[in-house]
């Protein structure tokens, strides 16, 4: 029950992250190959998508061959938290109404704007504009999701020894379903719910975060890894906390904000760096 | 030396983002399960619950400092 409870986990928790990243990426190579060249924004996408794996190969093995298990347990629970609770944050602020909706439609109104306006410069024989903004969008967006995926698949090996591959296999069908839809749509994919996606994947990565962070407690008691009361089960405990605890933040936020206007500008992410 | 400060900037703004408050809560409550760990006398079954309730408050006191921000700056 354990292996197919943490691999199903694994598995969801990467591939909603992985989609969220890939259609806010998407987004930016749609705009630079419409409004400069397309040639330029797919080798963009290309070489982003081989750093990026470049990276995942040298991260993935530098952990895996260097780092002790519960330092590694540590250091992939401690940011794991980290990138969750950011995520999370980020769902509950927009649910309650603290923080706009994400726009894909206006973040890719806004590229295309930017990118009409900016001078024409050809370097090897490419629109050099949209090649780098390209890549830069790919690689950032990307290095989220090499992020989660090292760190869930690596973490997920003890209930499932191909974890990685779970995790790995799961980012890449997300990336792929993106680039069909978005192939077969031609525009920003805005319908997706982007924010919901955001919740529970916050929600998932703060929980195996809080988990495995704690385990890598032991580091610095006799060095084992420190168990959980009522062992992996305290994971499901967490996950239902934690959605309680962000459906009463949501509740509170929607009193307290009777109107966005009381509370001054409300964050906007029109903007395509804001996630 | 500028290459060096993007580096730093980018690994900063990726990690930390722009809820200092997360990052530096995470490393406060992670200090005080390893505080606690390295303390006689306190059972070692109580630190995950105290980790887990630290994380839930870290959250809460995040998004009421963000309702706070928000305040003083719509006057």
């Amino acid at each position: 029950m354990h292996m197919i409870a943490a691999t199903f986990g694994l598995a969801a928790a990467t591939f909603l992250a992985s989609a969220v990243e890939f259609v806010e990426a998407f987004t930016i190579v749609l705009a630079m190959g419409l409004s400069r060249s397309w040639r330029a924004a797919l080798t963009g996408t290309v070489a982003a998508v081989l750093a990026l794996t470049a990276v995942t190969a040298v991260a993935g093995v530098a952990l895996i061959q260097w780092v002790s298990e519960s330092v590694l347990q540590l250091v992939i629970g401690t940011l794991l938290l980290l990138f969750g609770l950011q995520w999370l944050r980020t769902a509950i602020m927009r649910a309650g109404g603290l923080a706009t909706l994400r726009d894909e439609q206006a973040a890719f109104r806004a590229e295309q704007e930017a990118g009409r306006l900016a001078g024409h410069q050809v370097r090897l024989g490419l629109d050099w504009m949209a090649f780098v903004v390209s890549f830069k969008g790919v690689f950032l967006e990307g290095l989220e999701v090499v992020f989660i995926v090292i760190t869930f698949g690596l973490s997920a090996t003890r209930y499932n020894p191909h974890g990685l591959l779970v995790a790995s296999g799961s980012a890449v069908l997300a990336g792929l379903l993106v680039a069909v839809v978005g192939v077969i749509a031609r525009r920003p994919l805005s319908a997706v719910p982007e924010n919901t996606m955001k919740y529970v994947v916050g929600l998932l990565l703060t929980s195996f975060g809080t988990f495995w962070a704690v385990e890598g407690l032991g580091y610095f008691g006799n060095g084992e890894s420190l168990p959980w009361p009522g062992q992996d089960w305290a994971i499901l405990g967490l996950v239902v906390g934690g959605l309680g605890l962000s459906r009463l933040a949501v509740a509170g936020l929607r009193r307290t904000i009777k109107t966005p206007a009381n509370l001054g500008d409300v964050e906007s992410c029109a903007s395509s760096s804001c996630s | 030396m500028r290459f060096l400060v993007m580096f730093l900037r980018f690994w900063y703004d990726f990690i930390v983002g722009d809820a200092w408050e997360i990052a530096a809560g995470v490393v406060a409550v992670l200090g005080i399960g390893a505080w606690l760990l390295r303390t006689d006398g306190i059972d070692r079954a109580f630190i995950p619950l105290v980790v887990a309730v630290g994380v839930g408050l870290m959250l809460g006191g995040s998004l009421l400092a963000e309702v706070r921000r928000r305040r003083r700056a719509g006057g």
